[in-house]
């Protein structure tokens, strides 16, 4: 048996040791906030924070965590505002919005190792996330905005 | 209560709806083929307006009936429907908006409600070809005002005034004379028993009074869960009961399974069941490849399940398909004469006759979809019922299909439309949901079908791969007096008929026979293609290869004439004019000319603003250069500047775009700017890296590492919109694609002027390392 906190609540599970987090999270808890966007670790869709590290959770087996700590964007903040979010609805970002909680959840690790981020740090952090729709501009926007306090 | 109150009452025209015997309306559209279907009543009006679209042309119309759309409770509470699909283009937002605004509703008392496919009671729903705002401005406003007329006729019985006393102001109609205010909420039961009003005599609100409308002052109404997580796409539907599925197709398009073992995979944790699935015989249309699907408690157990099957497939015809061979005949098809499409003058004898003949020969390569949700659908079929959960662009076409695909009325099938994590064509095409629909009628169980991002590039409908050559003919003095054009690519039409080999209307319309330079002697011609696998509708379409040859071509000039990339432009669009290419039945978009013709001014107009702006001419540093395209492309008119800095090791890095884009009236500047910056970054990946190849009939990309898109460190540094201030009463038009088709060939252009190389093939790859 496994056993895992996921955003507060512990979690148990007793099939498959190396099945990915991405799928436990999605069909045996129901959190499907975190999303499936490549299976390999390529695109950060999936990305959760494990402890303090944001982790891609499609190549991170269940029996990895164990005993662990996972936040996904249900769990970031009880109202929804933690300070990226925020700066995210403030500068307008999402267009289609499904590598958004992977973007957010990468930018909140960020901020949590360095809460004034420069440019060229906030483009190396985030430049494991593919936004297909090219929101890229507004990602960088609100990360300033959101290292700033606002 | 509601005014939704009887809308069966609608219905009656339903027996004058004669939808031909056809297998696919996008392609009936496309083709042209359009006598099929009239106009859902009560149809809209065209007399108070100063133009018509091509709305009422498309399967099952429009539908003007707040009935239908609009709902207020007694709380206040005005509930509209979003009839299209929301794949990030802010359509959900945009077009109850525009009810919102005509009705003097207060956007933060409004509720939007997805509708689900159902085409007769809401018109059509396709949500593709940049159509939602263009089609649906004038119905959306019609649904408003007739609403709130009601509610004003309403209050004009209870307090017994005539109605021409009262007016809504902001969630009330206000009788100013005795200074009496009723909320909508208290009006709503007796509104609901008002007549609709005739369409005709509606009175529309001055564009002065708009409060809302071009305004961009309201985000997305899915903004906050989109980033709290809660946002629902098609891949987080959970219904109880239900089962995983992922299926391994056929690695070649027309190929079929031989035989299969399923023993290890069943022997996978998780994993319940391996059946096969129903494949249909290439050219399939929008049907399931078939194949082997592995069904599981969850889609981690199915996909590790899938991985241990052991599978043996007959490749079929389709199985030499080869990208090096191919681009060698498309090539040589190009370089002879083939079909011509439009001629004016004589552009054989000109050519001859010019001083300098400039020729450039340009390929492009299949290009994948990869929004970032892979197609997923959820379906649970009972008996003769189905519902499906999909993130589909044609809800009213996923139910057609499903209805035929299982043998069940059409009635008996409820599509509900999730949010699209991404479209851009692909799920026009609504393959994924029939093959979920197929799982679960077998297996009497609701079943998700998830594809994993190898099947999304292994059985994309991709985008074509095509030659444009041009030659340009120059008289002594530089000017351009002869034009041949040659397109060759495999053509959508191929999916759904078997030989089809030339550009249907609608692919010649897109940057080919539409080309609006003033040019005396002018060839267009297409010489045949064959197809070897599923050709579908990307982003844009064929604008991509046309604008990037066109507007290569141009700089190509320029250079070849000593003179300025954008006067070179503006000489060949030649003198402010509206185009009449020598095309029989041109294809606009599907809108009528009289509305939305080719019109050079609007064109040279977005050159000279993006020009001021963007700043062109100005001094850049070394390594740096400037480049500039326009396209009309979705009757809109954009054009483009990127500055580009190329390193001496051939590194490329975009420090700047400008792009200005005249899109007639329009609702919403601020995502009309994010459509834009988004297809700068879409551009620069097709001009980067975009590029799908066969061997052997299959396609050799995989995943995110091989088929690569721009990442954030990537991006342009700044992306400056300008939105051309429309002048009143011009048609709204395209925002969704146009942006697209201009990027490549500026960023070339600006690619020539930094390094003196003219970069011909997509994508650039390594050849500035050279």
């Amino acid at each position: 048996m496994i056993k895992v906190k996921i955003n507060g609540q512990e979690q148990s599970w007793d099939g498959d040791p190396d099945l990915p987090l991405l799928w436990f999270l999605r069909d045996e808890a129901g959190l499907t906030g975190t999303k499936f966007g490549c299976g390999q670790a390529l695109c950060g869709a999936c990305t959760v924070i494990v402890d303090k590290e944001a982790v891609r959770s499609c190549i991170t087996s269940i029996n990895d965590v164990a005993g662990r700590e996972v936040t996904t964007i249900e769990g970031l903040h009880p109202d929804g505002d933690h300070p990226v979010q925020k700066a995210w609805r403030q500068v307008n970002v999402p267009q289609c919005g499904f590598c958004q909680a992977g973007q957010i959840m990468q930018a909140a690790a960020l901020l949590m190792e360095n809460p004034k981020p420069s440019h060229d740090q906030i483009r190396e952090a985030m430049s494991g996330n593919i936004c297909r729709c090219g929101c890229y501009q507004r990602i960088e926007n609100a990360i300033h905005l959101a290292s700033m306090g606002v | 209560m509601n005014f939704i109150d009887n809308p069966g009452k609608l219905r009656g025209f339903e027996k004058n709806l004669k939808v031909e015997k056809i297998s696919r309306r996008s392609i009936l559209k496309g083709l042209g083929i359009t006598g099929g279907f009239v106009l859902a009543a009560p149809v809209m009006t065209r007399q108070a307006f100063a133009y018509e679209t091509g709305a009422g042309e498309m399967p099952h119309g429009v539908v003007v009936d707040p009935r239908v759309f609009v709902a207020v409770a007694p709380d206040g509470i005005v509930t509209i429907l979003a009839h299209r699909s929301e794949m990030g283009t802010g359509v959900r937002t945009s077009l109850p908006l525009i009810v919102a605004e005509e009705m003097e509703a207060d956007w933060s008392k409004v509720k939007v409600e997805q509708a689900h496919g159902d085409e007769v009671k809401y018109g059509n729903q396709d949500t593709d070809g940049s159509r939602s705002t263009r089609h649906y401005l004038i119905p959306m406003r019609q649904i408003g005002a007739s609403a709130r007329t009601m509610l004003e006729q309403a209050a004009a019985k209870r307090w017994n005034v005539p109605a021409t006393e009262v007016k809504a102001v902001n969630h009330e109609i206000v009788h100013s004379a005795s200074g009496r205010k009723l909320g909508f909420g208290e009006l709503a039961a007796d509104a609901a028993k008002e007549s609709v009003p005739a369409i005709e005599g509606l009175k529309l609100k001055d564009p002065k009074d708009f409060r809302y409308l071009g305004k961009g002052q309201v985000s997305i109404v899915d903004l906050h869960d989109i980033t709290t997580g809660k946002a629902r796409y098609g891949a987080d539907v959970r219904l109880p009961g239900m089962k995983y599925a992922v299926i391994a197709r056929p690695p070649v398009t027309g190929g079929k399974l031989s035989s299969f073992d399923p023993d290890a995979a069943l022997k996978v944790p998780g994993v319940e069941k391996v059946m096969k699935v129903q494949g249909w015989p290439w050219p399939s249309k929008f049907q399931p490849l078939g194949g082997v699907a592995v069904i599981a408690r969850n889609t981690g157990a199915a996909i590790k399940g899938r991985d241990a099957l052991k599978l043996v497939w007959d490749d079929g015809a389709n199985g030499k398909y080869d990208s090096v061979a191919y681009r060698k005949e498309l090539e040589e098809a190009a370089r002879k004469p083939g079909l011509v499409v439009r001629q004016e003058g004589d552009a054989d004898s000109a050519l001859k006759a010019a001083d300098k003949v400039v020729i450039g020969e340009y390929y492009l390569p299949h290009l994948a979809h990869v929004s970032m949700e892979p197609p997923v659908a959820v379906a649970d079929v009972k008996g003769d019922k189905a519902e499906i959960w999909a993130p589909v662009q044609s809800p009213g076409g996923t139910r057609e299909d499903v209805a035929k695909t299982l043998g069940i009325p059409e009635g008996n099938v409820t599509v509900n439309v999730t949010l699209l994590g991404g479209g851009f064509g692909r799920k026009s095409k609504c393959d994924f949901a029939l093959e979920a629909a197929l799982l679960s009628k077998e297996l009497g169980v609701p079943v998700k079908v998830q594809w994993t991002r190898e099947d999304d590039l292994h059985h994309d409908f991709l985008h074509t791969v095509s030659v444009e050559r041009i030659e340009a003919g120059l008289d002594k003095d530089g000017k351009v007096i002869a034009w041949r054009h040659r397109s060759v690519a495999p053509t959508i039409a191929s999916t759904f008929a078997a030989g089809a080999n030339h550009a249907a209307p609608f692919e010649l319309g897109m940057g080919l026979v539409d080309m609006p330079f003033e040019i005396a002697n002018v060839s267009c011609e297409n010489p045949e293609a064959a197809a070897f696998t599923r050709i579908g509708w990307f982003r844009s379409v064929s604008n991509i290869p046309r604008a990037f040859a066109v507007q290569s071509m141009v700089g190509e000039i320029a250079n070849a004439t000593g003179r300025d990339q954008k006067e070179t432009l503006l000489a060949l669009i030649g003198t402010p004019r509206i185009v009449k290419p020598n095309v029989k039945d041109l294809w606009n978009y599907g809108e009528p000319y009289g509305s939305y013709p080719i019109d050079t001014a609007r064109l040279r107009k977005v050159v000279e603003l993006v020009a001021e702006k963007g700043e062109w001419g100005r001094t850049v540093p070394k390594g740096h250069g400037l480049g500039i395209a326009v396209h009309r492309s979705f009757v809109s008119y954009i054009a483009t500047i990127v500055e580009v800095a190329v390193d001496e090791k051939g590194k490329l890095t975009v420090p700047r775009v400008d792009t200005a884009i005249d899109c007639g009236t329009y609702v919403n500047p601020e995502r009309i700017a994010s459509q834009i910056e988004g297809a700068a970054i879409m551009g620069l990946s097709l001009a980067k890296y975009g590029e799908v190849s066969f061997k052997d009939g299959k396609v050799e990309q995989k995943n995110f590492d091989d088929f690569q898109v721009v990442r954030i460190d990537e991006a342009p540094l700044v992306t400056n919109v300008y939105i051309v201030p429309p002048a009143p009463d011009t048609p709204p038009s395209g925002v969704g694609e146009p942006g697209v088709p201009p990027f490549a060939p500026a960023l070339m252009n600006a690619i020539f002027a930094a390094t003196g190389k003219r970069i011909r093939a997509l994508p650039i790859g390594k050849q500035l390392e050279a």
